[in-house]
């Protein structure tokens, strides 16, 4: 079974309980549907257990598949830069449907992020190098498609679904 | 199936109707020979996706991929031009299946390649090979692995 190469670190986008003993990484793609798919299903999971989990989320976007993955990625690690990662992450997956160039401003400002500081930052290297980074890592830990999901650093064989199943038998 | 230390087999095969790729034009290049089931099929489609994003990874090691299934060359062209690929699929039509059959990746059932990876060195003997369950899309880490194992030789 392939792990998680490099573990959790002080880069990753953390939420649920950062001292939580179960650790779940998911490489994700914004354009990618299977992602938006999961997506409420780990909203859901972290609604549930998330006093339990400790949650991060890596990009992973198929530049050649998803034009506009990348652009996305861009824009919830600038969104990130004013601590609102999160925030852009679902709204990306939530207007995954309408997803387009000029859809980053419009989030960013129902977010409440300084526009002109959002559009510095996407033009950013050390975003780009995040980004980068965190694909790397995805095909050095064995991701072979999005989303894919680790636990305790071990590649977890299944979806959102049986994460959140996981979880519920495992006591929560 | 080749395990490591074997001698390639040789072979020319169609990567569009008028284009022939002979493994003999790698010499002295790393090779990636990705055998795959067939295009289109979900699974697949993430490999060579996946793989397709790749290619700097790939160029960094000397190292060139090079997809091969039974499907045509027709077949093939639409594939890649559909997924936007950017490296060679190979034609093992006719005879049909005869490359992968040298390479002990041929399902006799199915009649189509298995999901196999080869990573073959510059002097064109297997360096590593890895078969996969055909409904598992097998990664690229084995691969990268590989290829690093190589350069420290």
């Amino acid at each position: 079974m392939s792990s998680l190469k490099p573990e959790i670190n002080s880069q990753d986008h953390i939420t649920g309980d950062s001292a939580a003993s179960i650790e779940i990484v998911e490489f994700g793609d914004y354009q990618c549907s299977y992602c938006a798919d999961a997506h409420p299903i780990i909203k859901e999971l972290l609604d549930t257990f998330g006093n339990q989990v400790k949650f991060s989320f890596r990009n992973f976007p198929l530049q050649e598949s998803h034009e506009l993955a990348r652009p996305a990625a861009i824009a919830a690690e600038a969104a990130g830069l004013q601590d609102k990662f999160w925030e852009m992450h679902d709204a990306l997956y939530d207007n995954q449907y309408r997803l387009a160039e000029d859809l980053f401003e419009e989030l960013a400002e129902t977010i409440g992020l300084d526009l002109d500081q959002f559009k510095k930052d996407c033009d950013s290297e050390s975003i780009k190098e995040k980004i980068e980074f965190d694909f790397e890592s995805g095909v050095r830990s064995g991701v072979n498609g999005t989303p894919s999901f680790y636990v305790n650093n071990e590649k977890f064989d299944g979806g959102a679904h049986d994460l959140y199943q996981m979880l519920k038998e495992s006591g929560g | 199936m080749l395990k490591k230390g074997e001698t390639a087999p040789g072979f020319e095969l169609n990567a569009t109707p008028d284009q022939k790729i002979n493994l003999k034009d790698f010499l002295g290049q790393n090779v990636i020979l990705a055998f795959y089931p067939a295009d289109w099929s979900p699974v697949c489609s993430d490999q060579m996706a996946l793989y397709n994003e790749m290619l700097k990874y790939f160029t960094k090691h000397d190292a060139q991929i090079i997809g091969i299934s039974v499907d045509s060359v027709w077949c093939h062209l639409a594939f890649q031009k559909d997924r936007n690929l950017h490296f060679p699929l190979l034609a093992d039509f006719e005879p049909k299946g005869e490359v992968s059959k040298a390479y002990g990746v041929y399902d006799d059932e199915s009649g189509e390649s298995k999901r196999a990876l080869f990573v073959i060195d510059k002097k064109g003997k297997i360096a590593w090979s890895y078969l996969s369950p055909t409904a598992v899309n097998p990664g690229a880490d084995g691969i990268l692995d590989a290829l690093e194992n190589l350069n420290k030789n």
